[in-house]
């Protein structure tokens, strides 16, 4: 075996400039599978942290009746007493924050432009909106008792050419079937950097989006977020019992389905595109190995002559391509790397193209997170590839009869 | 002893609908410690015979016996067993691997068998040393004369311990010098350790070398006479 590798490691020596393309062929390759997979499944993460921190939470309490798609006002489909059950959610341990949040749909009115919004009503105070708070790019955050103020996503501001202190004018649909209209000061402005949510959300205190809407004590849901999302399904279930059977506590796996299913999409259409890009990897070493078989056609009719079995020239060809596959993969993971860290670190800036996406919360920027899982199947990947791609010129060599391959070139 | 033999083989060689008949029936056999030369003109079958008992080829029809073992209908993989213990080749041209040094090269066949390292070592120092190239064990091909380069391909003929060698026109691509030293050579290996030679040659310079000489002309065995009167003959053909 080490003699053949020592044979096979000449033999790349002859054309050294060939064998490097060939390698790096399989190294760029590898580099590229790496970068597409670790954004998507950066993507992937981003999108589900995103959805959780901005959208869902970890769990909701709301009621059996309760469409989310719909943000319905009606009172049947309302959590009653949301401050007690937010606090009674909040005394659980895992519990990191529990707060009422009302939905409800909107248009947003400022000059001849109106746009539809998302009406979401918070408790200012909640750690819960923390995110919001952070993202404050101008103007002060909202207060509980602020009766004619609203916040306002950066995307929208800027497509209505609005600021902080300028006023707007807000219409809800109410509880009762109608719409309701009023003048609010936008108080401040903030950015989440994710232009889907920050183009269609604005957010009013709590109880002055339940008197707009005139919804009473209620919200739409208590949003609920754990200190360690994996107790999901323990917590929603020790919730469950409690809260009777009016309410349903859902985990943010069954709110972000779309996610999931989106992700499953896209892992499929990944592996397609990692098998174009491992093709066109595996027609270098392909056409490699077979001008080398080409080129050495005499020298396998010298080797078969002294008595080596197709077998063992099969092998010896084999041997090349561990061996470019071993430089490829090597020089790969370093290329590779590189690019994952990069990608990690300072990501891709994709602005509010992202926006256009509907139904996924995607960031300005994409960052990479690369799986040790998917790190090593797509090395492993590579590496057989690889061996595959050596099969073809491996056969052609062993199957060379002697006596032609000796007088090849006489 | 009888080292191989051939009975009444031919082979044909198609190409598209050309028929070219190589051999015509020809029937011969080689005793152990025999130096033979194959002679005749170009195209008369001295390199097509001399891979047939090479188990490099198959015949068309006729038997083809390798020390007693009839070897006309082994699959690929049998031949090349056949060959990897029992035959040595040397080719006209210096059929060397050129990634390998001298030593590699005389190696070589003595990994395929399976030999151990220190028999190894032992084995290819005193084959180089049986053909005067010890000092050049480490140089590569391209860094050898082509006579040194020929009697490293007699060395590996000889490594594995073979009943038989087979050479086809070994001088054909050698100065006079050379083209000496390598027969030489050759003809001391077989005095010395007894192995069988068949060569192929149409080079009267070399012909005097072999005890027997077999004549083929137009794929069959025209003489089977000593040295000198083919000698006389191909010199005045020529």
């Amino acid at each position: 075996m080490i003699q053949l590798l020592k044979m096979a490691y000449r033999d790349l020596g002859r054309n050294r400039r060939r064998s490097f393309f060939s390698a790096l062929a399989l190294a760029m390759g590898l580099a590229l599978l790496l970068l597409m997979a670790a954004v998507v499944e950066g993507e992937m993460r981003g999108a589900m942290e995103l959805g959780i921190r901005l959208q869902t939470g970890h769990l909701q309490v709301r009621a059996k009746s309760y469409n989310e798609n719909k943000a319905s006002l009606k009172f049947d489909d309302l959590v009653a007493n949301p401050e007690q059950i937010a606090a009674q959610v909040a005394s659980l341990a895992p519990v990191q924050v529990a707060t009422p949040r009302l939905f409800a749909s909107g248009i947003v009115a400022s000059g001849d432009e109106s746009v539809g919004v998302s009406v979401v009503g918070i408790d200012p105070s909640s750690p819960a909106n923390d995110p919001y708070r952070a993202g404050l790019v101008s103007g002060s955050f909202l207060t509980a008792d602020d009766r004619e103020g609203l916040l306002m996503g950066q995307t929208l501001a800027d497509k209505l050419g609005l600021k902080a202190g300028d006023r707007v004018n807000l219409l809800v649909n109410t509880s009762n079937g109608g719409v309701d209209q009023q003048s609010f000061v936008i108080r401040g402005i903030f950015s989440t950097h994710t232009p889907a949510f920050d183009q269609g959300t604005v957010f009013l205190p709590l109880t002055k989006a339940q008197a707009f809407t005139q919804v009473g004590d209620h919200a739409s849901i208590i949003f609920v977020l754990l200190k360690n999302r994996d107790q999901a399904n323990a917590v929603a279930a020790a919730l469950q019992s409690s809260n009777g059977s009016r309410y349903q506590v859902v985990t943010w796996e069954q709110m972000n389905d779309l996610l999931v299913q989106t992700e499953q999409l896209s892992n499929a259409y990944m592996m397609f595109l990692y098998l174009i890009v491992l093709a066109i990897t595996a027609t270098v070493i392909v056409n490699t190995l077979i001008m080398s078989v080409f080129e050495r056609t005499r020298e396998i009719g010298i080797l078969s002559a002294i008595g080596m079995r197709a077998g063992r020239v099969m092998a010896m060809f084999f041997a090349e391509s561990v061996l470019l596959a071993v430089g490829g993969i090597v020089m790969g993971l370093l290329l590779g790397g590189l690019l994952v860290v990069y990608a990690t670190d300072i990501g891709f800036y994709v602005g509010s193209i992202a926006g256009s996406m509907s139904g996924l919360l995607i960031g300005e920027r994409i960052y990479g997170y690369l799986t040790p899982n998917a790190a090593v199947s797509l090395t492993v990947i590579a590496f057989v590839v690889t061996l595959l791609a050596a099969l073809y010129p491996a056969v052609l060599a062993a199957r060379m009869e002697p006596v032609d391959a000796l007088r090849s070139g006489q | 002893m009888e080292v191989t033999r051939v009975e009444n083989v031919t082979r044909i060689y198609k190409v598209g609908q050309m028929e070219t008949q190589a051999l015509r029936g020809v029937s011969l056999c080689i005793e152990s410690g025999e130096f033979t030369a194959l002679v005749g003109p170009s195209g008369s079958g001295k390199t097509t015979l001399l891979q047939l008992i090479g188990c490099l080829d198959q015949p068309t029809s006729g038997q083809v016996y390798i020390n007693g073992k009839d070897v006309s209908k082994l699959n690929r993989n049998q031949r090349a067993d056949v060959r990897r213990g029992t035959i040595g080749f040397i080719f006209q041209f210096f059929a060397l691997i050129p990634t390998l040094t001298a030593y590699e090269n005389v190696e070589l066949p003595l990994l395929l068998i399976g030999t151990g390292s220190a028999e190894r070592h032992e084995r290819v120092k005193q084959l180089l040393d049986w053909v005067d190239l010890a000092a050049v064990a480490q140089h590569r091909p391209d860094q050898l004369s082509g006579g040194q380069q020929q009697r490293v391909a007699v060395a590996r003929a000889l490594a594995t311990k073979p009943s038989l060698i087979l050479a086809d026109e070994p001088t054909a691509n050698l100065d006079t010098p050379n083209g000496k030293q390598v027969m030489e050579t050759m003809a001391r290996l077989n005095r010395e350790t007894g192995v069988t030679f068949v060569f192929a040659t149409h080079d009267p310079r070399v012909i005097h070398y072999a005890r027997r000489v077999v004549t083929l002309r137009d794929g069959l065995i025209v003489e089977n006479n000593g040295v000198q009167d083919v000698a006389a003959q191909i010199g005045a053909g020529a």
